[in-house]
C-alpha cells in the first residue's frame, strides 16, 4: 500500500501546483457532469412529477421502464449514442461526435431515469400530503406541478447529486462518444482509464482521489446550503 | 389557512416572490447545459495506442500544430477499432499497424492512399523466473511452441487490434491453435495494451506487445523483455487519408496537409528525435 501514500502525495502536489491540465480537465469533467445534471432535470422532473400526479393510460409502464433504465449501463449507452452520433449514423450530418456536447448527450441519457424514478417518489410522498389543500383551492394541474416541484426542493436536491453523482464518475459513455481527446474530451474519468492503461497507477489513483475530493466539495457546499435555506423557508412556507 | 386564501386571491395560488425565485431557479437550470458547448476544429486522427500512449503524439503535434496551425485531436483505440471507425466516417487520417487490413480498407475505397511511417518491433515479455525458458528459444516459433508446450500463461489482447492480429498470425506460423487453450493457460483479455500489461503482471503471464508500449509502460513489476530480434516481429505502422469521396465531410485538405508532414523530412526527423526512457521508440521508414 505504499503506492497509496505516494498518490496522495501526487495529487496534493497537482492541487498545489494548480497544475494547468488538471484544471483543464477538471473544469471539463465539472461542465460536462452539470450539463447533463441540468437537462436530466428539465426532462426528468416534468416527466416524474407527470407520473407521480398523472392519472393517464400506461403510466405504469411508463414507471417501470424509466425504473428499469436506471440499470442500463454506461458503455451501452455510450454505444448508442455512438451509433446515432457517427458520420454514418442518423444524426452523422451533425458533426457531434468527439464533442463535449456528445458527452453531455450521453450522460443526459445516463442519468434522466434516475432523475424521473426519485423525482417521481418524492413528489408522489408530497402530493398525498398536500392532497386537502389542493382540493381545498381550485388549481390548474400546472400550478399543482409547479407548486409540488418547488415545495419539494430540498428533497429534490438529493436528486441531483444522485444523478450527478452517476454522471461523473462514468467512464464507459464519455469514452466512446468522447473519444478521450487531450485538450478537448479528456475529462477526470477517461484520464484515468488513460493512466491505468499506462501502468502509471499512482497518477491514476491521485486523480481518483482528486475526483473524490471533487464530489466531497459538491456535496458539502450543497449540505450547507440546504439548511440555510430550509430554516429560511420555514416562516415564508407558512404564510404561503 | 386564512392567509393563505388571501395570499392565493390576490397573486394566484403561487405567491409573487415565489414565483420570482422559481423564475430564477428555472432560467439556472435550463443555463446549465451550455456550459459544455465547444466547438472540434482542425482534424481527427484514428489512431492505435501504442502511439498514443508512449507519449509521441505530445512530441510531434505541437510541432506541426506550429506550423500549419492545424489542430489534430487524437481518438486511440486498437487498430481494429480505429479501422472500423474510420470506414464509418468518423475520423480524417487512419494511423494503424495492420498492413494487409490497411490495404484493403484502401482497396474496398475507404481511404484514398496508404504511405509507410515508421516502425519498430514487438517484444516477448514475461515473469522474470521465465517458466518455458523463452531466452533459450532459437527463433520466436519455438518461444511459442515452448509457451504452448509449457502451458505456461499467455495474456493475449483478443481485441482484434494490430498487436492481436500479429499475435495470431505468430501462432498460425507455428501450427499451434491457441484457442483451444482458452481459459485455460491461453488468456484474452479483450483490452487494450496497458490493460493486458496490468493483467499479464498481475498473473504472472507471457505477453506480446510492441517495443513502444512496453518501454514506456510504468507497471513492469516482474515482467521483463524474454524474446526479441526476429524478422517476423517487424512491426510497421501506416498513415492513410479517409476518403472524401466516400465521406465528403472528411477535412481532406488539412488530413492531406498531416500526412504530408508526417511521411515528410520534418515529420519523419521529430518521429527519430522522440525518445521514452532514453530509448527511440519509432523509426520513420516513409518513401519519399
Amino acid at each position: 500500500m505504499q503506492e497509496l501514500s505516494s498518490s496522495f502525495s501526487i495529487a496534493f502536489s497537482l492541487i498545489g501546483t494548480l497544475d494547468a491540465d488538471l484544471l483543464e480537465i477538471v473544469g471539463l469533467s465539472l461542465k460536462v457532469s452539470l450539463s447533463a445534471v441540468g437537462l436530466s432535470l428539465l426532462i426528468g422532473l416534468p416527466a416524474g412529477a407527470a407520473i407521480a400526479i398523472g392519472r393517464f393510460r400506461g403510466r405504469f409502464s411508463l414507471m417501470v421502464i424509466s425504473n428499469s433504465l436506471m440499470g442500463m449501463p454506461p458503455v451501452v449507452i455510450g454505444l448508442l449514442v455512438y451509433l446515432a452520433l457517427s458520420r454514418a449514423g442518423p444524426f452523422g450530418v451533425l458533426g457531434l461526435l468527439y464533442t463535449p456536447t456528445a458527452m453531455v448527450i450521453a450522460q443526459t441519457l445516463l442519468i434522466t431515469p434516475i432523475v424521473i424514478a426519485l423525482a417521481r417518489q418524492t413528489i408522489e410522498e408530497l402530493n398525498s400530503e398536500y392532497a386537502e389543500y389542493f382540493a381545498s383551492i381550485a388549481i390548474s394541474l400546472g400550478y399543482r406541478v409547479i407548486t409540488l416541484l418547488w415545495e419539494g426542493r430540498f428533497g429534490l436536491l438529493t436528486v441531483c447529486l444522485a444523478g450527478f453523482g452517476r454522471a461523473i464518475s462514468e467512464v464507459g459513455a464519455v469514452m466512446i462518444v468522447g473519444g478521450n481527446i487531450d485538450h478537448l474530451t479528456r475529462v477526470m474519468t477517461t484520464a484515468i482509464a488513460l493512466e491505468t492503461s499506462k501502468g502509471d497507477l499512482e497518477l491514476a489513483m491521485a486523480l481518483g482521489i482528486i475526483l473524490m475530493l471533487l464530489a466531497l466539495m459538491v456535496n458539502l457546499l450543497l449540505a450547507f446550503i440546504r439548511p440555510a435555506e430550509a430554516f429560511g423557508k420555514k416562516s415564508a412556507a407558512a404564510t404561503y | 389557512m386564512y392567509q393563505r386564501f388571501a395570499q392565493a386571491k390576490a397573486d394566484g395560488p403561487i405567491s409573487r416572490p415565489v414565483l420570482w425565485r422559481m423564475l430564477v431557479t428555472g432560467v439556472l437550470l435550463a443555463g446549465l447545459p451550455f456550459l459544455a458547448l465547444a466547438d472540434r476544429a482542425g482534424i481527427v486522427i484514428q489512431s492505435t495506442t501504442s502511439t498514443a500512449n508512449s507519449g509521441l503524439y505530445d512530441h510531434l503535434l505541437p510541432l506541426f500544430e506550429k506550423a500549419h496551425d492545424i489542430k489534430v485531436n487524437v481518438v486511440a483505440v486498437g487498430t481494429g477499432q480505429a479501422i472500423r471507425n474510420a470506414a464509418r466516417g468518423d475520423g480524417d487520417v487512419l494511423l494503424v499497424h495492420a498492413e494487409s487490413d490497411e490495404k484493403e480498407f484502401v482497396r474496398d475505397g475507404w481511404g484514398v492512399r496508404r504511405f509507410d511511417l515508421m516502425f519498430n518491433d514487438f517484444v516477448l515479455v514475461g515473469p522474470a523466473s521465465d517458466p518455458a525458458s523463452l531466452s533459450e528459444a532459437e527463433n520466436v516459433r519455438d518461444a511459442l511452441v515452448r509457451i504452448s508446450r509449457e502451458k505456461a500463461l499467455f495474456a493475449s489482447r483478443g481485441d482484434d487490434s494490430g498487436t492481436h492480429k500479429k499475435e495470431l498470425a505468430l501462432w498460425d506460423a507455428a501450427g499451434i491453435d491457441p484457442s483451444d487453450a482458452s481459459r485455460d493457460w491461453y488468456r484474452e483479455t479483450g483490452s487494450g495494451m496497458g490493460a493486458t500489461l496490468n493483467i499479464a503482471v498481475g498473473m504472472g503471464a507471457y505477453c506480446l506487445t510492441d517495443r513502444a508500449t512496453w518501454i514506456s509502460f510504468a507497471n513492469k513489476r516482474g515482467l521483463k523483455v524474454l524474446y526479441e530480434d526476429d524478422p517476423p516481429l517487424f512491426n510497421q505502422y501506416g498513415i492513410i487519408l479517409i476518403n472524401p469521396k466516400r465521406h465528403p465531410h472528411v477535412n481532406a485538405l488539412a488530413g492531406q496537409k498531416f500526412i504530408d508532414w508526417m511521411i515528410g523530412k520534418e515529420g519523419q526527423r521529430a518521429i527519430a528525435s522522440f525518445r521514452s526512457g532514453g530509448q527511440q521508440l519509432f523509426f520513420p521508414n516513409a518513401s519519399p
